[in-house]
């Protein structure tokens, strides 16, 4: 017999505690006072001993107050299994949602930088509290991991125990019939022809059928089904430490890089080539896939009409692109939401804009310069600014070596002019217009600090003045030139504009480990919260008349009408091959009285009219 | 592509006139509802008391078994079926469910039946305005705030009536539901419309069928199951403070003891919410896959994702609850209510006042 059984009375009682945790937890704060004296023995009778017991691996719900007077390693385990308690989990669920919040409304800096920044500077007062509070970068921050790895913690410390104790009860049989069966939220019983073995045999014999694990026990056939819901629930729990590992794996091992190419340019998967790269602590850059691909063209529409006029309709970066150096070349096709997938690593398209083509000539009118020079977007109709930045090649009027420096403000389609407005008024190149102001001197890109290429340093250089002595500047149509003051040149800017388009390469092992954990969750949800666990007794015993007693009971893990309905088509069932005896009516009609008597203080009246949902 | 121009104009007015309609059709159906409170108002009610001060009669109630028995010979001895006696847990209140707005009231079950009659005209109306807007569009009809709100109380409705047509005791839903829809409505046609227009390009993708239309569902089925809690908290406070002996004033006495019996509430409002929590759940899986498609990371805490982990949570939580013991009954009822604020905030909040990737709101 399985160490489940214990003395049938104790077991109906157990049920009944097991049934209400409400009034468990308030006998245990009831006699918190002698919670100490509880005996590890004893709770674990309380715990194993019922026939209500385990229909649930949920930990038994310990009070917080008493802790024990026993010394550092019962310390140890009294703080272990707070940890790992389900009110402790509660909490940390609750301060895990709690702390996800100030993350969604400060700019944080895993998400935009630039806005940290202009939120910084905004806010100077703030700042450093903010940033003492880690709170531009809450998701990482030292308090938000606490929170969660806290919460692992008591999910594996929960998980293991309850899986062991799963096991178990599948080895095991279930637990043999309470006493008194009436106890039980649904009972039926009748007076029958059969004899009580037969009786016994057709309902082990159904209650298998309807695939219940059923074993006779006694005089009574215990059985239980549901099994699933546990296996359920303990997956979506394993699910969720799956799905943390591949999160933390993908951190740590990812790569992402970014990309400006300019039509008709090329890209080579190597560090080098990145404008800028970020990576994980474990992440080694030999691993970069050693493809290669070319932005043959971009393709931009946008919305003309309508109150969504600007709007970006459609983007499609068409590319050339080789899985390895010296490959086969093949074409494709990159838009927003279909990134280029080459081995390891996908290739999203992020962004676009224009380059002008200038051909800058010195004052001899030799070029030298002659390109395109991409200018970043700052608004929805692509007005761009940037610097073109002429480097060497350059002579003054007086053949002296100058670098030159442009600053440039681009509009696709201008507001025309008088309008007021310089911005752009559609991102398409309808009435393109290009504004300049140009310095000479030096460009301070040899002082060996990082420079900005959108922006000019023009502390080392002088602002080209007109004859009156004013600032020049200029506003350009396609294929116009500005001359440059003094014979200092000129510049064209060409009919040719081009695009750019910005992309992404990430490379993110686990992706596929967080996949499978997801599918899981979902999976284990929704056994462990559409399955019912429960048992049904069915008892056979001779009463005092000779006349056979069948008493059939139910009892699931949460109160469910689907519980009683399924008793009373077992019932329906068995009545078929243990038929009600003559003078039933009368009988079962007395006995249910009795019931009814001996229980009046806590029998019970639930309505008849069941509401289904979830809960099956 | 389809491009802007093919925005058939003409359809799309016709999907605003039936959004209208519906409106005027909710609105016949509020009033109606209205009607059968107040008539209802007039029966006498006082079960909930009978029961808890104990001079209701004791009732062991049985449930009929559903199987139709079979015929034995031709219709001999007709056997005594076996009848399933239940019994709710100690120390739960058992208070029978209060008869329904009407309280017995034929005049007040008559317009509680038109309203009823109502509001599925309404959901037809509103559905076969979401329907002529999505083929105004040629996509579907979630690009825009606008959008998501006529789909969203269109789904809340719809369940609300499948819940009906499958005999659920859910008709005490009915006012404060066609009370909001009409809320939602106004709100949706006037601040949040946007004209029928193409998405930008992040939304072209098929998980935008998946994850856009299970997120609006589990908005709709959250919102019944948090009516449900509401009304549990309610009806939970008036059953204890009966059971306690103390008054009640006779006008919130008779609302109160109209609707269901608290556990019937509160066991509704768990079904409600523990039945859609994987289908949450799969919705954030489903928008991060797309996410991971769209932008290159399939998790990067944009406002909007760390509100939907923030809802998550916050009904995991709730679940966690009912099986904690001490956090049962109005702590598990006051987490669900919370969760589903988190759930709003993210719809409407995070749309419209903070920035992410997620700007779609069109207002
Ligand atoms: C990331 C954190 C967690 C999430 C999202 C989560 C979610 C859930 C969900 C949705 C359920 C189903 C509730 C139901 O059956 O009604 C559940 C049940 C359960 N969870 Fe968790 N859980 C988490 C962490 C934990 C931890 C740390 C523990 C350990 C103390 C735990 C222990 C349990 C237990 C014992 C059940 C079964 C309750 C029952 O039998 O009714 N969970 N959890």
């Amino acid at each position: 017999m399985s160490k489940t059984e214990t003395t049938p009375a104790e077991t109906a009682e157990s049920a009944e505690a097991v049934k209400n945790a409400e009034s468990a937890d308030a006998a245990a704060s009831a006699g918190s006072a002698d919670e100490t004296s509880l005996t590890p023995e004893a709770t674990e009778a309380r715990e194993l001993g019922a026939a209500g017991s385990q229909l649930s691996t949920a930990p038994r719900e310990e009070s917080a107050v008493g802790g024990p007077s026993l010394g550092p390693i019962g310390w140890i385990r009294w703080f272990w299994r707070q940890l790992t308690s389900m009110r402790v989990a509660l909490i940390l669920l609750f301060m895990l949602s709690l702390a996800a919040i100030p993350g969604s409304l400060i700019p944080q800096n895993s998400v935009d930088e630039l806005k940290v920044q202009t939120f910084q500077e905004k806010h100077g007062t703030v700042t450093p509290i903010y940033e003492k509070l880690q709170l531009f970068d809450v998701y990482s921050s030292v308090w938000f991991s606490a929170i969660y790895l806290l919460l692992f913690i008591s999910l594996i410390g929960c998980i293991v125990p309850r899986t062991w104790q799963f096991v178990g009860q599948l080895r095991g049989r279930p637990p043999a019939a309470p006493k008194r069966l009436t106890r039980l939220p649904a009972y039926t019983t009748w007076r029958t022809t059969a004899e009580p073995e037969e009786a016994r045999e057709a309902a082990l014999a159904m209650l298998k059928r309807r695939r219940f694990r059923a074993h006779t026990a006694g005089d009574a056939v215990a059985a239980e089904k549901g099994y699933l819901r546990e296996a359920g629930n303990l997956l979506f729990h394993i699910a969720l430490i799956v799905m943390l590992v591949a999160f933390a794996t993908g951190q740590l091992f990812k790569s992402e890089g970014g990309k400006l190419i300019l039509e008709g340019d090329g890209f080579s998967n190597t560090l080098t080539q990145y404008d800028d790269f970020k990576s994980g602590s474990m992440y080694d850059s030999d691993d970069l896939e050693p493809f290669s691909f070319s932005l043959d063209k971009f393709v931009g529409t946008f919305e003309r009409k309508g109150p969504q006029v600007g709007t970006a309709r459609e983007f499609e970066a068409h590319v050339s692109y080789q899985t390895e150096a010296g490959g086969k070349e093949r074409k494709a096709v990159i838009e927003v939401n279909e990134p280029l997938e080459v081995k390891g690593s996908k290739v999203y398209l992020i962004g676009h804009g224009y380059a002008p083509v200038l051909t800058v000539r010195d004052g001899k009118g030799k070029v030298v310069f002659k390109g395109a020079t991409p200018l970043l977007p700052i608004d929805n109709n692509i007005t761009s600014t940037g610097a073109i930045k002429v480097m060497d090649g350059y002579r003054d009027s007086k053949g002296k070596k100058q670098q030159l420096g442009f600053n440039a403000f681009f509009v696709p389609t201008f507001a025309g002019k008088g309008n007021g407005s310089m911005f752009s008024q559609f991102p398409e190149l309808d009435y393109p217009v290009l504004a300049l102001t140009g310095y000479v001197g030096s460009l301070g890109v040899d002082s060996g600090l990082p420079q900005n290429v959108y922006q000019l340093d023009t502390s080392k250089m002088k602002q080209f003045k007109d004859a009156d002595g004013n600032k020049l500047a200029a506003r350009l149509l396609p294929g116009e030139t500005m001359k440059l003051p003094g014979g200092a040149g000129s510049v064209t800017f060409e009919k040719d504009i081009k695009e750019w388009a910005t992309f992404t390469v990430s490379q993110q092992p686990g992706n596929g480990f967080a996949l499978a954990g997801a599918i899981g969750a979902v999976l284990g949800l929704v056994g462990s919260l559409f399955i019912q666990r429960r048992r049904i007794w069915v008892r056979a015993v001779r009463g005092a008349d000779g006349v056979t007693v069948v008493e059939m009971a139910g009892l699931g893990r949460s109160e469910s009408a689907k519980l009683p309905e399924e008793l009373g088509d077992l019932a329906l069932t068995l009545n078929a091959e243990a038929p009600t005896a003559e003078e039933a009516a009368d009988a079962a009609q007395e006995s249910q009285e009795n019931t009814d008597v001996s229980d009046t203080s806590t029998a019970a009246a639930t309505t008849g009219e069941p509401v289904e949902g979830a809960e099956k | 592509m389809i491009l802007a121009a093919t925005t058939n104009e003409s359809l799309a007015h016709t999907a605003n006139v039936l959004v209208y309609s519906s409106m005027a059709v909710y609105t016949l159906a509020f009033f109606a509802h209205i009607a059968e409170w107040v008539l209802g108002s007039r029966s006498k009610v006082g079960r909930t008391a009978a029961a808890l001060t104990g001079a209701g009669a004791k009732a062991a109630a049985t449930v009929e078994v559903r199987t139709a028995e079979k015929e034995k010979g031709g219709g001999t001895a007709v056997l005594e079926r076996p009848k399933v006696i239940t019994r709710s847990a100690a120390g739960r209140r058992d208070v029978p469910d209060g008869p329904g707005a009407a309280g017995g009231s034929l005049k007040g079950d008559l317009y509680g039946r038109i309203a009823v009659s109502m509001t599925a005209l309404g959901f037809l109306l509103e559905a076969a305005g979401v329907i002529s807007r999505a083929m105004a569009v040629q996509r579907a009809p979630w690009g825009n705030m606008y959008e998501f709100s006529t789909t969203f109380s269109t789904v809340a409705v719809g369940t609300y009536l499948a819940f009906l047509l499958t005999k659920k005791n859910v008709r005490w839903i009915g006012l404060p539901l066609v009370t909001t829809v009409l809320l939602n409505l106004g709100i949706a046609t006037t601040v949040l419309y946007t004209d029928s227009d193409q998405l930008v390009p992040a939304l072209h993708s098929y998980w935008l069928w998946i994850h856009v239309s299970t997120a609006i569902f589990c908005g709709a089925v959250f919102y019944l199951g948090a009516v449900g809690t509401l009304f549990y908290l309610l009806r939970d406070v008036y059953e204890s403070k009966i059971a306690r002996g103390v008054a009640v004033g006779r006008a919130w006495s008779s609302v109160m003891e109209r609707l269901p019996a608290a556990a019937t509430l509160d066991k509704f409002s768990y079904r409600v919410n523990a039945a859609v929590f994987p289908l949450w759940t799969f919705t954030i899986i489903a928008g991060a896959i797309w996410a991971g498609d769209a932008w290159g990371r399939y998790w990067g805490w944009d406002p909007k994702e760390v509100w939907s982990f923030i809802t998550w949570v916050a009904y995991a939580c709730y679940l966690h609850a009912r099986a904690t013991a001490g956090w049962k009954g109005r702590k598990a009822a006051t987490l669900a209510l919370v969760a589903f604020g988190c759930w709003l905030f993210n719809y409407y909040g995070v749309n419209i006042f903070v920035t992410g990737k997620h700007s779609y709101a069109g207002v």
